[in-house]
């Protein structure tokens, strides 16, 4: 690793103020973020540590019913607190392995949206709102391909807002070596309909599989999804599986996900 | 350089670090803890696990700095007062939980976590738990009994033995 200076506020003002020098970056649990610059991919003068913001961690239930949790929560604090939506907790609890989830981030995961993280999905899934130091951004408005969001320079995620569901699944077929998502579908059915985000597959990063909402929408079941498939030409075509197989599975595990769903 | 003091295996530690020290690398290298190994140093293998207070992580992907004020446990701190193997550690050697070695204060690590958490897991809670956790020896099993014996229960024999 290059070097770098260390700072961890107490406040998201205090971090805000942090991250205005130049390329300064934000650090949340540091599980991608420091491999990568063990690698040097990427050269920051200051990493701002957003782990030590009290008001940024947790997980509670807001006024709407929505269920909220905190951008500096770790995977492993979601896995445990957040049993109001048990598919989100579930998912939380299949992030990688114990140590790494005792660390990682809500925030840092959606905010570095790996195209195979299981968080984008979540948030894709259930319509959550992503809250910023500055702004709340939808999640159809941020999410915007491989490693691309909505977020400005140096803006922190300081919330999430998930909506829970009837009924939701989150199906993960893992890479073995990784334990990454080489395709993973996540089922969330509201009152006003059915959403499907589908992560690990597409060339663009998480994406809605609109044509499987629309059949779900007007019949939950896993036989709706009979004849359906979507195309490969944007799929991902790596060693671990060509993007005809990647396009499969999104099929077989978005079945499996609605079949599991409750 | 930044200032950094925790408490480790009940001690008082401090010491003056870059920004990109690992916690790793301040354990081993400033205090001269080189129980905890640094296998991969890609936090895919484990070797590297301690607690941090109280919760497993992996060493090798965790900054010095954000340690700071934290209660840190390594392998050096397991053993009972007298310093004899505390009950993982002497599960482990009853059995044959280990070969080379390497993985060892990782997988002890992590099995205390899991055991601090979940004092009676299944067979497939112990081996789900180690996901993290890599050994190119033993083939699991060993580890697994060791585990489950550590928590007081019948050891199984195991299916793919």
């Amino acid at each position: 690793m290059y070097n770098f200076g260390f700072e961890k506020p107490g406040t998201v003002a205090d971090a805000v103020a942090a991250l205005g020098a130049e390329d300064a970056q934000a650090l949340g649990g540091g599980q991608t973020l420091i491999p990568t610059l063990k690698q040097r991919l990427a050269s920051p003068t200051t990493l701002v540590s957003l782990t030590g913001i009290a008001e940024m961690r947790g997980v509670c239930t807001g006024d709407d019913g929505a269920l909220c949790v905190g951008g500096a929560t770790t995977h492993a604090t979601v896995a445990a607190e957040a049993g109001a939506y048990p598919a989100l907790a579930a998912t939380a609890a299949h992030i990688g392995d114990p140590a790494v989830r005792n660390r990682g981030t809500i925030g840092g995961s959606l905010a570095n949206n790996d195209p195979s993280a299981c968080y984008p999905a979540a948030a894709l899934a259930s319509g959550a709102t992503i809250v910023t130091n500055t702004r709340e951004i939808a999640a159809d408005d941020y999410f915007q391909g491989m490693f691309t969001t909505a977020l400005d320079e140096g803006e922190i995620i300081t919330e999430v807002r998930f909506p829970v569901p009837e009924a939701a699944h989150y199906e993960k077929f893992v890479q073995p070596a990784s334990r990454f998502a080489l395709v993973g579908v996540f089922v969330a059915k509201y009152a006003d309909g059915v959403r499907v985000a589908i992560t690990g597959a597409s060339n663009d990063g998480v994406f809605r599989w609109s044509e499987a909402e629309a059949a779900l929408s007007s019949n939950f079941s896993a036989d709706a999804l009979d004849g359906l498939s979507l195309p490969s030409d944007d799929m991902i075509s790596d060693l671990h599986g060509t993007a005809a197989y990647r396009a499969h599975l999104c099929g077989v595990m978005t079945k499996r996900a609605v079949a599991q769903a409750s | 350089m930044t200032q950094v003091t925790m408490t480790v295996n009940g001690k008082a530690a401090s010491g003056t670090v870059e920004g990109r020290t690992l916690l790793s690398g301040f354990l081993r290298e400033e205090l001269g803890l080189t129980g905890t190994h640094v296998g991969c140093d890609t936090s895919q293998c484990g070797a590297c696990v301690v607690h941090v207070d109280g919760a497993a992580v992996k060493a090798c992907t965790m900054l010095a700095a954000e340690a700071d004020g934290a209660e840190v446990t390594t392998i050096e701190g397991m053993a009972n007062a007298d310093g004899s193997l505390n009950v993982i550690q002497q599960a482990f050697q009853d059995h044959h939980g280990l070969q080379c070695g390497f993985c060892t204060p990782g997988m002890v690590m992590s099995a205390a976590a899991l055991l601090k958490d979940n004092p009676k897991p299944s067979e497939q809670e112990v081996r789900d738990y180690l996901e993290g956790n890599i050994c190119r020896c033993t083939g699991y099993h060993n580890i697994v009994k060791a585990i489950l014996a550590a928590s007081g229960q019948d050891v199984p024999a195991m299916a793919a033995e």
